[in-house]
Order: C-alpha cells, then structure tokens, then sequence
C-alpha cells in the first residue's frame, strides 16, 4: 500500500479533539516508552507537551548520541537552475517572479563544484525548478558527471519523477533524494499549488517511493512549516518519515522541518512556528524515530542551530548559497535568504566547540 | 603466559578490538587506542577520505596497528565486496570486517549476504571476519567460506545492552574451530570480561568507549576487563554448584 493510501486513515481524525484529552500522565508515559506508536508521536506533538520539552531533550540527546555519536553530518546545495513551471503561492522561483533565469553550463558546475570542494565537504546536494523542458534528466545526469569527479555523495532536490528516471540518476551516480511535500493537508496542498505539474498531490507524495524502489540509499522529506498547522503537518512528516522505513528498510531515511523565510514575491508565513514550536517536532521526531536522521538547513539563524546540535539533529548545511551559481557570482537572485551565512570552517569550529565531530565524508560511489 | 591470538597470519595480544565510530573529536582516537591497548582498529571506509587528512578518520589511527576497514553502508554480497577492494586499492591492507546491513531500525545484519560476500573475497586473498546474527548454520557456512574469524553480536549495534545472545554465542564458541569475537553490543567493562570468561577470542567495543564520559579512562577499562576475562577463562573457572554443599554431610557417620 503506498503512503498516499495509509494516510487515508487520518481524513476523519479530529486532531483538535485527541490533543484536548492528551493528560499530564498519558505524555509522561510515552516520554518513558522505548517504542513509540504513531498515536504516541502526536501525543507528543501536542500543545500540553509543551511543558515537557526539557525532558523530551534529555532523551533525544541521550538516543541522538546512542545512534550516531556525537557527530554531524554536513552537506551544501548546489542550485544548477532556477527555471520553474509551478505557481507555488509562496516560491521565490514561481513561474510569474520577475528574476533572472538561469541554468548553469557544464563549466559553470565545474568552477562552483571546485569552489565548494576547496571547503573539504564531499556530500553535495543538487537543485533545480521543475522545468522538464529546461532542466530534464539528461542535464542533470550531464551535471552528475562533472560533480562526481569532486564529491563522493551527490542527492538530488529537483521535481518528482518516474521510476525509470530516478533509477536512470541512480547508475549515474546519484545515491539521495530530498524532496519535500511542503504540505501534506491535501486542500492546502491544492489551494497553495494553484497550477503547474506540482498541482498533482499524489505523484509528488509517493515520489520518495519511487526514488527508494530505484535504489537511492537516503531519502529526506519534509513539509514546509509555515503553510499550515505545523503539529499535523510534523505529524504526518513523521508517519512518512517510518512507513518510509518500515517499506525499505535498508534505506537511510530522514526528515527536514524547514520553516519558511522571506523570499522573493514577498509571502509571508500563514501560520507562526516558533523557536519553541520547532524545538518540539524536532524532539518528538527523535523520540518516536530515534534512528531516523535530522537535518537543518542554514534557513534557520547561527545561534538556534548551535543549540539544535545538542536536540536530535544529525545532519547540518554548511557554507551555503541559495542562487543558480551564487558561489562564482554573488549578485544572482536567490530562493530564500539564508539567516547562517558562515563558512565551511566556522561550522566544523563551532561543532568542535560543542564536543561535536564534523563529518565531511560519510558515503562514496561504489 | 604466552596467550597470542593468530588472525590471518597475523599475532595479535590485545583482545580488544576497537571501533572508531562516534568518536568526538577524531583527535580523540589515538589517545583511546593508547589506553586501550587495542591493536586491532575497525574504521569505515565510507568514512576515510585520503583527500582531507585533517578531517580523514584514518590518518588518526596509530600505524602500528591492524587496520581493519568495515562494509559499513554496504546493503548486499555486491556492495561489501566492491567497498572492500576499494579499501584495499586505498592502502587500508587486506583485512576487512565484513558489514552488510538491510535494516536501518535494528541494524541487523544480513547473515545470507555475509556469507556470499565472505566466499568472494576471501577468494581473493582477503582476512574476512564477517559480522553476524548468531546462528551455527550459518557460522559453519563461514567456516566452509573461508572467514578467519567470526564476530556475532551481543546485542544490537549501538545499544550498549550486553550479551543478550549468550547461549548462541555460547554455542558458537564450542562448536566453530575458528576465533568467536563478540562485536556490537557491549556496553560495559563486565560484559566485556564475561565473554572473554565464556572464552570468547576476543571482542570489539566502540559506543560504550566512545559515548563514554571519559572515553579515554573507559578505553582503558574495557582493556583491563578483557584481560581479566580472558586470563580467568585460561586459569579455567571453577564449577558452579546448584546447591550449597554442607560442611557437616548428613552421610558423615558412614564412613570410617
């Protein structure tokens, strides 16, 4: 059954009603259990857990470094083309923006890959718009090519596609997929992707599906918080995040919980997601997938992604730009702004300062 | 005593084993090593990267001892043996820790595709110890395959809850003509001891040193269990009893 399908069982759920009877008790229960049930991931995404946030922390603390030690894992996106078909309400890159287009020639990955690689990271991620017409597979197999001479891990963040075509990226040498439902409430989801391909909720929802039968070895989702309720949408981020697992066990599976930032066209967030708000989802991941990785992106700012290091997280963006070909020419237009703007060095330095280990290289083409 | 453990052609008198996952920071790892007294050191391949020797894993390792690279990431027979002749193409030597996992919850090897992959390279001329599930049959596969050793798990990688597969490995230990090494699970000096005391060859141990409040003082704890351990197993345990024996035997008055 795919996801789409098992989510089915949530569309009569009243949310508002199972937080009001969550009690005191039934959430100490659950902080104290080894195995958490889907019901009990909610439980703790609950606004009455709030009050339990320093005692979940001691727990995802103490499984975080169980699991993978007091390492962090780091990677930098790589945008190769901003061309894009959708109308998502929100995008800086949305079809009807007035910003300059641009798709990187094979010289251009180059000199932006040999830039990045001088910083020691080998994990890279890349990302276009959905433009099949000027960003098909082919350009981005062309793209793989050049940047495997430089990095031995390459995961792509780029529009849905069939499984033919995920496997094709595979034996070119892609071993990772990210790809974000941004929303997961189905008439949010239609009435914030008015038109575009991405309009099709359910070929992008089972996408991370069809990327795992093709062979990746990690997959990454997540929902952009800001578009809806954040505690349904973290709650179905994580239900993703293990029927994930639970169909490819042999794939790394993790989760993002990117919240919006000002960007281009002016949108601003529908639904405020405090420091407070991303803290819990981030442990009550952690609790109920103590395996499953975490990954921050540098949307959020220097100072709470020093503390995130110590909550759950696993895997950090370092150095990173947000423009097609921003690293060669810093006046290109960008997705959204970034609010940790340090290097490669001063990441590694701030882990270190923690009792942290950077992990530059984590997997290699085989 | 003279008590040498022989893998591959190899001496080895540290029956400690280490891994070097999850250490903060990498610097960390000789000093570990040092205390531990470990000579066998297990490191991933995915994670050595002879292009940044600040950051590489391997370049903290103490190049008297054996390097012996792991599968880690590898998802089948295929991938184990490609990563490991990359290892060995890298300088890494040719002993590899056989690792193929296809569960990311658990962390459970795939003991079928241990076996293929143990058969392939210690054909070509690899020192295979494959790391499995404990299970007789398939540790006699092995044996057949060609393994120098055997490691089987105490536990589930990671979760430091000691040797929950006893009476398997037990089993392993009395019936396989090859050296048994307890790999994952261990999660305190005791448990360490009382495999060697079961006659376990030796074990391998990273989280519970690693994860550690102070993994160098707890290197050097694991390394002193291990050794307690194995010299009690040699002076040979004395036996058990189910009951107490009385000092005045009720059957006294029959003898002369």
């Amino acid at each position: 059954m795919s996801f789409y399908e098992e989510l089915k069982k949530y569309n009569n759920f009243n949310f508002k009603l199972f937080f009001d009877q969550v009690t005191d008790a039934s959430i100490k229960k659950v902080i104290s259990k080894n195995r958490l049930t889907e019901e009990d991931y909610l439980t703790l995404l609950s606004p009455k857990a709030e009050k339990y946030l320093e005692d979940m922390a001691q727990k995802a603390h103490r499984l975080t470094i169980q699991h993978f030690g007091r390492v962090i894992f780091l990677y930098t996106p790589m945008y190769l083309a901003n061309y894009c078909v959708n109308q998502c309400v929100y995008c800086g890159f949305k079809v009807h923006n007035n910003l300059e287009r641009k798709k990187l020639t094979p010289a251009e990955v180059e000199c932006e890959a040999k830039i990045i690689a001088g910083t020691g990271l080998k994990h890279i991620l890349i990302l276009t718009g959905e433009s099949r017409l000027k960003s098909p597979v082919s350009y981005i197999k062309e793209c793989v090519e050049i940047l495997k001479k430089h990095f031995t891990s390459i995961s792509i963040e780029i529009y849905p596609l069939e499984e033919n075509e995920y496997a094709e990226l595979v034996s070119a040498g892609v071993d990772g997929i990210t790809i974000y439902q941004e929303v997961y409430n189905e008439e949010d989801y239609a009435e914030l992707h008015p038109a575009g391909p991405k309009r099709n909720y359910r070929f992008r929802l089972e996408a991370p599906e069809r990327a795992c039968r093709a062979g990746m070895r990690t997959v990454n989702v997540g929902a952009l918080l800001g578009l809806t309720q954040w505690r349904t949408e973290a709650f179905f981020t994580g239900l993703h995040a293990d029927y994930l697992q639970k169909t490819f066990p042999d794939v790394e599976v993790s989760i993002s919980p990117p919240r919006m930032r000002p960007q281009l066209g002016g949108f601003s967030p529908r639904v405020e997601v405090s420091d407070k708000n991303l803290v819990q989802y981030i442990l009550a991941f952690r609790l109920f997938m103590p395996r499953g990785g975490i990954t921050i992106s540098t949307r959020e700012r220097a100072e709470l992604r020093n503390r995130l290091v110590r909550l759950g997280v696993t895997k950090m963006s370092a150095g990173s730009c947000t423009a097609v070909g921003g690293r060669s020419n810093p006046e290109s237009a960008c997705q959204f702004e970034i609010s940790d703007e340090r290097s490669v060095r001063e990441i590694a330095e701030m882990l270190y300062a923690q009792g942290y280990q950077p992990i530059y290289k984590d997997w290699q083409t085989i | 005593m003279y008590d040498i453990l022989k893998i591959g052609g190899q001496e080895i008198t540290s029956r400690l084993f280490l891994g070097t996952g999850k250490f903060s920071p990498n610097s960390l790892i000789p000093e570990v090593v040092r205390s531990s007294g470990a000579q066998v050191v297990t490191v991933a391949l995915r994670r050595i990267d002879p292009e940044y020797d600040e950051e590489n894993i391997a370049s903290f390792i103490p190049k008297e001892c054996i390097m012996m690279p792991n599968t880690s990431g590898a998802r089948n027979a295929g991938e184990a043996v490609r990563i490991a002749r990359l290892a060995r193409a890298a300088g890494c030597g040719n002993w590899v820790k056989i690792e193929v996992i296809t569960d990311n919850r658990y962390l459970l090897p795939d003991n079928y595709e241990t076996i293929k992959a143990t058969e392939i390279l210690s054909a070509e001329g690899f020192v295979v110890l494959p790391y499995i599930s404990p299970d007789l049959i398939v540790a006699k596969k092995l044996v057949e395959a060609g393994a120098a050793a055997v490691m089987p798990l105490g536990a589930p990688i990671g979760s430091n809850r000691g040797l929950k597969t006893k009476e398997l490995i037990r089993i392993l230990i009395e019936e396989i003509p090859l050296p048994i090494i307890v790999d994952a699970g261990i999660g305190r000096p005791s448990e360490a001891a009382e495999a060697m005391e079961m006659g376990a060859a030796a074990v391998l141990v990273n989280t519970a040193i690693a994860t550690a409040g102070n993994p160098v003082a707890m290197a050097r704890a694991f390394g002193l269990a291990v050794q307690a351990g194995r010299a009690a197993y040699l002076a040979g345990l004395a036996e058990t009893q189910e009951l107490a024996r009385a000092s005045s035997p009720l059957t006294g008055f029959l003898r002369d």
